[in-house]
């Protein structure tokens, strides 16, 4: 077996028994982007010197014995997550050149657990888009089809964990950012509950949904990731006060007991492909073979979901990304004399057209006249969203249903057409709105080969249980080994 | 047609925190460009706000001394605008749910009483600054201001004339002085003002057309502004004209205001509820421990200082004026307790002396305790009051206690009679053509024999011994 396809969970106990080093790996995985990553493009940014330099740190603490759980593990990083002294180019043009002076809290935490960063990993601009097509600065394809999206916004995360060029890797998910292109990629990936994660560092598109995960070769993996990651950052007041359980914890075979919910609103909606309904079906009777009650449960909101969310978010968005003015740091236009026309040119040559369309939506959105019409109506509907998953947990532990309504489509298929792209994330973006957490786990393959995800969704901090029915789904199944041939 | 001016006022007070509203960097004036400035108050991507718990606190303490209703949960709100000054591109600021609301304060003079309500504070970070050079074709930013916390207040419509806008600001810069909360310094902008006016006939219940007038950088600005505007609005209406609803800007150099901008041009602020911060959710209990921390404030001061020393409505106003020469007042009392005796003094050599060194009290040269210690010497009879002029002058420069210095120099007062005697045969030996004069009833020379008599002994002989003994030895 190469190192580079090790799990997470494999390589820690090799380099724990010292039957690998640190250093070994890392140059595994750095050969493996050598040889496959231009084909992929997942990369923005690698930092090999700095990735090998940590490497051999690793392997000395190791030799003196101090092992944490992610010492000399390679991890790849969404570019969207600041890294001191690192390109943080957020996939937009406006960023290129921006190298944060400060780390986001994530990565303080990934590099006290030892891990060794071997790079940035592309997404659509700003973390707008379902194909990683938005970004600004590169083209990466799906390793189990190169004619085809990996999702998106963090297809550069999942794309690089499919193709075994890196062992894990973070992402971000504003309305299935990592749940849809793990479930395209055919890898393991969570959103956290909001809140789990500080936000400190990961450059916001919309605060309120957004949320910092896992995506990983194995559901172990995600467990792990998690534990280090998790837990209250005085730096966002926004994250929670919890304390963070060990998720490996739950990792054990048996279900019973658990009850799965089964939203029949999910399985009405129009374009659900038969591959996808097929293997996600078969799924839930896999599930419910390990010993889970299975019910029917209502979220009678859900066709209102995507309109409420194509509004909070793109409202967040246009505020949050004025900053990006030109006057401070990131490119500028220097062509015009009037300030206003500086900031005009600025933005208009720095975003790219999805940014720029959902910056318009949502200060549309946000005007005087329009604001009850749609900001607040739809933070009535995200309300009513909440209590729809309040009232169906109250039946059950988790809801089961598909990631998104097809496998990977086709590189272009859909550039043109953002309202068919938007709807693509109907299965995804309640959880953000609802702030529950959410994770994919590999279900199986359409024919055509492309990989199938199912979504499990939980309570507010109940990602234990989601961690418990992936594991045991994932025992059962090989749907996670299979690897694309590259 | 006779007119009535309404005017709102609405406040911005920087508070007096040591740091920022929402990261650690210092709020301290006057560093170089650029300094007090970190990632969160740069607006950089990615990082997040994190509430400095002594602004609400601080805020808190003016809702109640202004007797508003603290919210017992309150909203942090976006206001997007672009500006180069403004780092993120938003305000964070408060919009919907205002900290407090429904508040009012007490103007009094020694003419009127009149009570202006508050209708709201919240809370807010301050922009950073630009800086243009005029021997560069380019703007500069300087960000150490970006994030100083503010507060602002706005009243009601209640003002009806430009002495009383300044009555207002002076009461609300004086109740933010005793609470400690803010410097109340309207030239370097801790304190600011945009007012609102209209104006309309007497006796009529609706408001006219109102303006919104910026720029007034003092108070004198603040009553000058208000006057040109409130005179340009009645000359637009007696011509028959219209008040267009508009922000002008007062212009101190051509002493008028000039539009800035109309309506139409009005900014659009969007403001939303911010999601990087959640509701500021305030106990009872906190507002309940914030009260019971509050100072005396000005009005219970005065009210205080009337009754308590006796003193007349004038000198408690004056030494109410600000907390620390309140203090310094009644430090001196404690020492000296004869109130009136010491007012008069403050008002009449203190005051004078800071205002020409342009001291503030703080700063005085002259301790309470010395101070007192004056006044007790000049009661003991060991000095005169003139001599106690000179004393006060050696302290303002030295800080020496006064008894110090009238050993130094030798300014105890004569009172020993038989020296006195002594001097006056003097006096009267040499000067017997007028004495003749006195003798023949011209007793207006006493005043001369007085002066020679303090000449001789360097003003220190005791005033009253030196008229007795003149009368018994000239026989008048």
């Amino acid at each position: 077996m190469n190192l580079y396809e090790l799990t997470i969970q494999k390589a820690h106990q090799m380099i724990k028994n010292k039957e690998i080093s640190s250093v070994e790996l890392t140059r595994a995985v750095f050969d493996r982007i050598d040889k496959i990553d231009h084909q992929v493009g997942a990369y923005i940014t690698l930092t090999q010197a700095l990735a090998m330099k940590q490497a051999d740190h690793a392997d000395q603490m190791i030799a003196k014995g101090k092992i944490s759980l992610l010492t000399g593990i390679p991890v790849a990083i969404k570019d969207l997550i600041c890294t001191k002294g690192i390109h943080t180019t957020c996939g937009s043009k406006i960023l290129k050149n921006f190298i944060p002076p400060y780390n986001a809290s994530v990565i303080n935490k990934l590099k006290r657990a030892g891990a060794i960063v071997v790079g940035k990993v592309n997404m659509d601009e700003f973390g707008m888009g379902s194909s990683t097509e938005n970004s600004s600065l590169k083209l990466t394809r799906n390793p189990w089809a190169l004619d085809r999206v990996p999702g998106g916004s963090s297809g550069g995360s999942a794309a690089a964990v499919s193709a075994d060029m890196c062992l894990g890797a973070l992402g971000s998910d504003t309305g299935g950012s990592i749940r849809q292109p793990a479930s395209h990629c055919g890898v393991v990936g969570m959103k956290p509950t909001y809140g789990r994660v500080s936000r400190f560092g990961l450059v916001a598109f919309a605060s309120s949904l957004d949320q910092i995960g896992p995506i990983t070769k194995d559901v172990t993996d995600c467990a792990m990731v998690l534990n280090i990651i998790s837990g209250y950052d005085h730096k966002d007041s926004t994250s929670v006060p919890k304390d963070v359980p060990d998720y490996t914890h739950f990792l054990k075979p048996g279900l019973n007991g658990c009850t799965i919910g089964i939203p029949k609103e999910y399985f009405e909606v129009n374009g659900l492909d038969p591959s996808v309904y097929e293997s996600v079906t078969h799924a839930i009777k896999t599930i419910e073979g390990l010993g889970a009650k299975c019910i029917e449960v209502s979220l009678p909101h859900t066709a209102y979901a995507v309109a409420a969310y194509y509004i909070i978010a793109p409202c967040e968005a246009s505020s949050n990304l004025a900053r990006y003015d030109g006057v401070k740091y990131g490119a500028r236009d220097k062509t015009q004399p009037s300030m206003i026309d500086m900031y005009r040119r600025t933005r208009s040559k720095g975003f790219g057209p999805e940014v720029q369309r959902r910056i318009i939506l949502g200060t549309y959105s946000l005007s005087a006249g329009y604001y009850d019409a749609y900001y607040n109506k739809a933070s009535q509907v995200r309300t009513l969203i909440m209590e729809d998953f309040n009232q169906a947990f109250e039946a059950c532990d988790v809801i089961l249903s598909p990631v998104a309504p097809t496998p990977a489509f086709k590189i272009g298929e859909n550039i043109d057409d953002p309202l068919t792209m938007y709807l693509s994330d109907i299965y995804t973006l309640s959880a953000n709105l609802a702030g529950i957490p959410g994770m994919s786990v590999p279900c199986g393959f359409s024919k055509d080969g492309l990989p199938i995800g199912l979504q499990i969704l939980g309570k507010h901090f109940n990602e234990k249980m989601l961690l418990k029915v992936a594991y045991n789904f994932e025992q059962t199944t090989d749907f996670h080994k299979q690897k694309p041939a590259l | 047609m006779e007119f009535e001016p309404v005017i709102g006022l609405e406040v911005h007070a920087q508070l007096k925190t040591n740091t920022k509203i929402f990261c650690n960097c210092p709020t301290a004036f006057g560093a170089p460009p650029n300094t007090h400035v970190c990632p969160v108050c740069l607006g950089m991507p990615g990082v997040l706000p994190v509430l400095n718990k002594k602004v609400v606190e601080f805020a808190v303490r003016m809702a109640i001394a202004t007797n508003c209703q603290v919210a017992g949960e309150s909203r942090w709100a976006r206001k997007n605008y672009f500006y180069p000054d403004l780092p993120k591109g938003y305000q964070i600021s408060q919009y919907e749910l205002p900290i407090a609301q429904n508040g009012y304060i007490d103007i009094e003079t020694d003419i009127w009483k009149q009570r202006v309500g508050i209708t709201r504070i919240h809370m807010e970070e301050d922009a950073g600054k630009l800086i243009h050079d005029p021997a560069r074709a380019c703007s500069m930013v300087d960000f150490n201001r970006a994030g100083v916390p503010l507060i602002e207040i706005v009243s009601e419509p209640d003002i009806r004339s430009p002495e009383e806008a300044g009555a207002y600001l002076r009461q609300l810069r004086a109740i933010l002085r005793y609470l400690n909360i803010c410097d109340g310094n309207m030239e370097e902008g801790s304190f600011r003002c945009d007012a609102n006016v209209s104006i309309r006939r007497k006796r009529e219940q609706a408001f006219g057309t109102r303006t919104e007038l910026k720029n007034l950088n003092s108070f004198k600005h603040v009553e000058k502004g208000l006057y040109y505007e409130i005179h340009r609005q009645k000359e637009v209406l007696m011509d028959g004209g219209q008040i267009i609803q508009e922000t002008r800007l007062w212009d101190p150099d051509k002493d008028r205001t000039a539009s800035m901008r109309g309506k139409e041009e009005a900014h659009d602020y969007r403001y939303f509820p911010d999601p990087d911060l959640l509701p500021l959710v305030i106990s009872q209990e906190w507002i309940a421990d914030i009260k019971n921390d509050l100072p005396e404030l000005p009005e219970a001061k005065k009210a205080r200082f009337k009754n308590e020393y006796g003193l007349p409505s004038y000198d408690a106003e004056l030494l109410t004026s600000a907390r620390e020469l309140a203090d310094y007042f009644e430090a001196c009392v404690s020492f000296f307790p004869a109130p009136k005796q010491v007012s008069n003094w403050i008002m009449g050599s203190l005051l004078g002396l800071l205002n020409a060194e342009g001291k503030t009290i703080e700063q005085s040269p002259i301790s309470a305790e010395n101070f007192a210690g004056l006044l007790k010497l000049i009661q003991e009879g060991v000095i005169s009051g003139k001599i106690a002029k000179t004393v006060f002058e050696e302290m303002a420069k030295t800080g020496k206690p006064p008894r110090m210095i009238v050993e130094e120099k030798g300014l105890v007062q004569v009172t020993d009679v038989s020296a006195i005697e002594g001097i006056i045969s003097e006096v009267i030996s040499e000067n017997a053509k007028q004495v003749e004069d006195y003798k023949n009833g011209k007793t207006k020379l006493l005043g001369f024999f007085m002066g020679q008599v303090m000449q001789k002994t360097k003003g220190k002989a005791n005033p009253k011994i030196v008229n007795q003994v003149l009368r018994e030895k000239l026989g008048g």
